[in-house]
Parts: structure tokens; C-alpha cells; sequence
């Protein structure tokens, strides 16, 4: 079952084609990723399933239905979306950030349900934000603030949640947690997660399915093991990559850039 | 604190402070009256008491324009600011006010018997023409634009509007009837004029009140508020509608007077945070604080003459509108 499907999808800013006859495929329940160059277009169509975006042709599908039927407040139910750039907000509180995750289940002037409560707790623990809830953006770590972003994704409380580089700014540490975190809500909530990422070896660690993108054109995409080969890296991001198998997903040891042709 | 709690507090003090201001604004002007005459003014008018007279028709509905004034000026500003998620917006430096003043002129000019009514929808029309020229041009730019340049944008229009303005007064000797437009005042309102702008003001008021809750959205980006399935666009243009309403009809009562919408959302926002349900309604009140503080001073501090009323909040206005540019500056 396919929880989103685009067909020969053209998307353009201004004038200028960014997305070229996409058609793809997102599996429901599985955590699929959009890896590809800076500027190949996975923001574009992140935004584009999203229904952020309108594309100038092709179809997106949500759950098998042509999404431009859909009311935005009924998708709001169904996926949750967290942009690559958060730079708004910052006089928030944390709490106050999360709290708008529960708008789509929000009549205009009712005011919060105990479920809304609760889902905005869970939030917050969920992103290990217990303790900063009070505290305002502006004076957390960028890590910190992302979490608050995300925190603010799950208490949508949506089966699909599609997140835009969910890691960056993020050490080490925190890049894991939030990996795990998605994981965790896919393994044991079965929500279904479509991401882009530039970490490779967390792409292929965390994902199901991958999608490889190059200007704005599909290059590749299925399985991480179909996805991730030196023949497709050396396509894809023009580098040559030294890949080793851990826990039977590829991983790469090291790369270099490609000075031969690609294909 | 409870935050409802320091919101009933702020709210209660600042329509304190409203209320001991236009008392004060009653009774002292460039000459100053006892509290009986005050008093009898209001409760047992004599018609042929010039104390009397002078109170109750030129003081008072002077004192209700200030408060309406800077209720509309403050109403405005707050909705400027959020929409166009622009710390710096205010009508008057975006040259909204200067559109309406320059409409104004035209009306003066060339319909020279045109009632308040008719006067008061030319000033609208230049508040809503500018509104959309200043839209236009800030949506040119697909990234989000820079406050500063969407500032500058303003001020450039606002600077060529009044250069307009004044060839048409000078041309047309009409420099007497618009000095004070230029300066801003609210010594000529009259209970006609409040009669005729009472009702649009309350209309914008209403608007700005229903708006409240949706305005916490934006916060967030449009990206973020159409995911969370809201449509920004309606609430954008109903802002728009009301800011339009709002500063045409303070121009056509008081001229162009800018600041009381940059400085009043921003001292609201300090004093009780990020809700605009809060948020709005302090914002007016102590916008009315504002104007009508200042009117005050205008007519105390060197009478019988009147200081220009817009000129005393410039005073204010200007240092603090440094103090966002250079805050502004600082994080980019
Ligand atoms: N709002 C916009 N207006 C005009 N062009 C845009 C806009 N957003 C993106 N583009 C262009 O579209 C192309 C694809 O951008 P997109 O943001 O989708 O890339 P991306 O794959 O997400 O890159 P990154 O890895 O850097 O996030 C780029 O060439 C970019 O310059
Ligand atoms: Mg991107």
C-alpha cells in the first residue's frame, strides 16, 4: 500500500523547471529517505507532497486521492510536515512552539482539550524537552530548538510525518537521538516517515526505502541495498565510496571525489 | 505569575492610566478649569458658559479623537507588524499614511465641498491603494525580505507621496488648510467628524478583535500554518482590509501621524509576552495612552501655542525606531 504517490510531477519557481517528470512511490509505514546534492530538488519535492507546492503538472496522490481534492484541514490530519529552515518563533516557548501541533484539531476559538494536553506532553518527552518547556527559542542551542520543531511535528499526531533534514545542527549525540526517536515512532506507533537527509550512513542505518535525486530528476530509488552502491554514488553525488556491509545495510567507510565519466 | 493573571493586570492598569489621562486632558489645556466646571460641563451644560462651551465641544471630542486615534494607530501597527513578520512595520514608515494624506490633498484640491464621509473614503482608497503598492512590492521578492528594505521601500514611497502632496498644496494654495495635516493634531476634531469615523473605527476594531487568535499563527511560517491546515491568505487579507480601514481613517481625522503603531505593539509584547489574544487588546489601550498623553503635552507645554502633536511623539518614536533598526542589524 502506497501512502503517497506522485505522477510525472513538474515542479517550477518562477519560470525556471526545478522538478522534471517525478514519479515516485512511498510505501506506507516504512521510513523513506530523499537523498541527492545541495540544490537537486528534495526540499522542492518535500514540499511538493506536502501540498505546499503546487506543481505545474502531475498529480500527487495521498492515500490513493488526488491530493488537490483534499481539504488542507483534513490533510493536517494525516501528515505532518517540518520545514529545512525554522527561523521564526523565536519569542516562543517551547511549550507554546508545540502547542500549535494540535491547531488541526482546534475549532478557531475553542480552547484545549485534555487530549490536546496530553499529546503535547508526550510531545515533549518524546524529544526530551520536559525541562526546557518554559524556556523561549531564542535562548536554546540550535539541537535544542530543532528538537522543539520536531516535538511540535509529533504532537500532530499524524500517521505520516515528513521532515526536511531533521538533523542538522545537530552533534553527534543529538543526531543519533533524533534518529532513533524517528525510528521509534515508526517501529512502534507505525507512523509512516518520509525524510531528506545528507548523512548517507543514516540514511541507509534508518531507512527502508531510499530515493536518490539529481536535478531535479529521479535517479534512482527502492530498497537502501538497490540504492546505496558505488555504481549510484559515483551518479549521484560524483564520488567514489568505499562501502562495507554493518547489520547487513551498506555502510560507507570512506570516499573520495570521482574523476572518471558517470553514466 | 499566572499569565492571565498579569494580563488582567496590565490591562487594568493601562485603562487606569487612560482614565486619569483624559481626565487630566479635560481639564488643562491653554487655559485651566476647575473640577466644578468640568463636572458641570458634562452633567448640567449651560450653553451660553464659554468655560462650558469650550469644554464640552472642542476639549472632549478632541480627547475621544485621541483615544480613537491612537486606538486605530496602534490596531494598526500590530497587524502590519505580524503580517509582514517585519518588526519595523508601521503604517506611517511604510508610507500607508502618506498615500491617504496625498488622497486627502487630491479631494481638498479638486472636491473642495466634499463632506467628512466623502473626504474620509478618498483617504481610504490612498491608505488601500499604498497598502497594495507596498504588498506588491514586498512580495517581488520571492525570499522573505529583509525589514530593512521592505523599511526603505516604505520610506521611499512615503517620501515621494508627500512630495506629491505638498506641489499639489503649494500649486493650489491650499498650504493653510493641510499645514496641520502634516504635522498631525487632533485640536480641529469635532463631534461631526467623530460622528462620521466613530462607526468605521469600531468596524476595524471589531475586525482586529475577531483576528486575535488567528494572528498567533503567524509565528510560524506559511509553510508551517498551511501544514497545520490553515489558510493564511484570508486572514492576511482581513488584516489588510482592517489596516486599511484603520489608518485611513486616523489620517482623515488627524493626518499623518507615524510611530504610536511601530513603538506601542512592541512595549506590548515586552510587558505580556507572545499571545496575541493578549496581545491586541493591551496593544490599543495603550496605544490611546499614548496619543492622548501626548496631546496633552502638546497643548501644556508652551500655551497658548500648540506644539504639533505628531512632532512630541516623533520625539519618542524616532530614538526607539534607531533602537529596532540597530537590534535589527545586530542579528541579521
Ligand atoms: N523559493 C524558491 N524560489 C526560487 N528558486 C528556489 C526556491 N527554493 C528553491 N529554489 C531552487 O530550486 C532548486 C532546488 O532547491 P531545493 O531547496 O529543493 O534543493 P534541496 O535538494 O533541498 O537542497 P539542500 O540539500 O541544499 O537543502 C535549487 O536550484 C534552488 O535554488
Ligand atoms: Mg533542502
Amino acid at each position: 500500500m502506497d501512502i503517497i504517490e506522485t505522477k510525472d510531477v513538474c515542479v517550477s519557481y518562477d519560470k525556471k523547471l526545478t522538478i522534471r517528470d517525478l514519479s515516485i512511490r512511498i510505501p506506507k509505514g516504512q521510513i523513506t529517505t530523499l537523498i541527492g546534492p545541495n540544490g537537486c530538488g528534495k526540499s522542492t519535492l518535500i514540499r511538493t507532497i506536502a501540498h505546499l507546492l503546487k506543481p505545474s503538472k502531475g498529480t500527487v496522490f495521498l492515500d490513493s486521492q488526488n491530493i488537490t481534492q483534499k481539504k488542507i484541514s483534513d490533510i493536517a490530519k494525516e501528515m505532518a510536515v517540518l520545514p529545512q529552515t525554522n527561523n521564526l518563533a523565536n519569542d516562543l516557548t517551547v511549550q507554546e512552539l508545540v502547542t500549535f501541533g494540535r491547531i488541526p484539531y482546534r475549532k478557531r476559538f475553542a480552547s484545549m482539550s485534555n487530549l490536546d494536553h496530553e499529546k503535547i506532553d508526550w510531545a515533549l518527552e518524546k524529544a526530551s524537552l520536559q525541562d526546557l518547556r518554559t524556556r523561549r527559542l531564542s535562548t536554546l542551542s540550535g539541537g535544542q530548538r530543532q528538537r522543539a520543531w520536531i516535538a511540535m511535528a509529533i504532537a500532530q499526531d499524524t500517521d505520516t510525518i515528513i521532515l526536511d533534514e531533521p538533523t542538522t545542527y545537530l552533534d553527534l549525540t543529538h543526531q543519533l537521538d533524533v534518529m532513533l526517536l524517528i525510528k521509534e515512532l515508526n517501529e512502534k506507533e507505525h507512523r509512516t516517515i518520509i525524510m531528506a537527509l545528507h548523512d548517507l550512513n543514516h540514511a541507509s542505518r534508518f531507512s527502508d526505502q531510499l530515493i536518490a535525486i539529481k536535478k531535479g530528476q529521479l535517479q534512482v530509488s527502492g530498497p537502501v541495498q538497490k540504492v546505496i552502491t558505488q555504481q549510484n554514488l559515483r551518479n549521484i553525488f560524483d564520488i567514489d565510496a568505499k562501502i562495507i556491509e554493518d547489520n547487513s545495510k551498506p555502510m560507507i567507510l570512506t570516499y573520495d571525489r570521482w574523476r572518471g565519466e558517470t553514466v | 505569575m499566572n499569565q492571565r493573571l498579569k494580563f488582567s493586570i496590565h490591562l487594568i492598569v493601562s485603562l487606569l492610566l487612560l482614565a486619569i489621562l483624559i481626565i487630566l486632558s479635560i481639564r488643562f489645556g491653554a487655559n485651566k478649569n476647575e473640577s466644578s466646571t468640568v463636572f458641570n460641563a458634562i452633567f448640567h451644560f449651560q450653553k451660553n458658559n464659554v468655560d462650558q462651551q469650550i469644554i464640552r465641544n472642542i476639549r472632549i471630542p478632541r480627547v475621544i479623537g485621541a483615544v480613537l486615534i491612537g486606538v486605530a494607530l496602534a490596531g494598526s501597527g500590530v497587524l502590519m507588524q505580524s503580517i509582514t513578520k517585519n518588526p519595523m512595520a508601521d503604517s506611517g514608515i511604510l508610507g500607508i499614511n502618506s498615500g491617504a494624506a496625498l488622497m486627502l490633498t487630491v479631494s481638498f484640491a479638486f472636491f473642495p465641498h466634499l463632506s467628512t464621509q466623502g473626504t474620509t473614503i478618498f483617504s481610504i482608497l490612498g491608505a488601500a491603494f499604498t497598502s497594495i503598492l507596498v504588498f506588491v512590492i514586498s512580495s517581488l521578492k520571492k525570499s522573505q525580505m529583509s525589514p530593512t528594505i521592505l523599511v526603505l521601500s516604505g520610506m521611499a514611497i512615503s517620501a515621494f507621496f508627500t512630495a506629491i502632496s505638498e506641489g499639489l498644496a503649494l500649486l493650489l494654495h491650499l498650504k493653510q488648510d493641510l499645514a496641520f495635516w502634516h504635522f498631525g493634531g487632533v485640536s480641529a476634531v469635532s463631534w461631526v467628524q467623530l460622528k462620521n469615523l466613530g462607526p468605521w473605527i469600531a468596524i476595524g476594531i471589531v475586525i482586529l478583535l475577531f483576528l486575535a487568535p488567528s494572528m498567533n499563527l503567524l509565528h510560524l511560517s506559511d509553510d508551517s500554518i498551511k501544514s497545520l491546515g490553515r489558510n493564511i491568505n484570508v486572514i492576511r487579507i482581513l488584516a489588510l482590509i482592517c489596516v486599511v480601514i484603520l489608518s485611513g481613517i486616523s489620517v482623515s481625522l488627524v493626518g499623518a501621524v507615524a510611530f504610536v503603531g511601530l513603538i506601542i505593539p512592541h512595549i506590548a509584547k515586552f510587558l505580556i509576552g507572545t499571545d496575541y489574544r493578549q496581545i491586541i487588546p493591551l496593544t490599543l489601550i495603550l496605544g490611546a495612552d499614548l496619543t492622548v498623553c501626548a496631546d496633552l503635552i502638546a497643548r501644556t507645554i508652551n500655551p497658548p501655542n500648540e506644539t504639533p502633536f505628531g512632532l512630541i511623539i516623533s520625539l519618542v518614536g524616532v530614538p526607539f525606531f534607531i533602537y529596532l533598526a540597530r537590534k535589527d542589524g545586530n542579528n541579521a
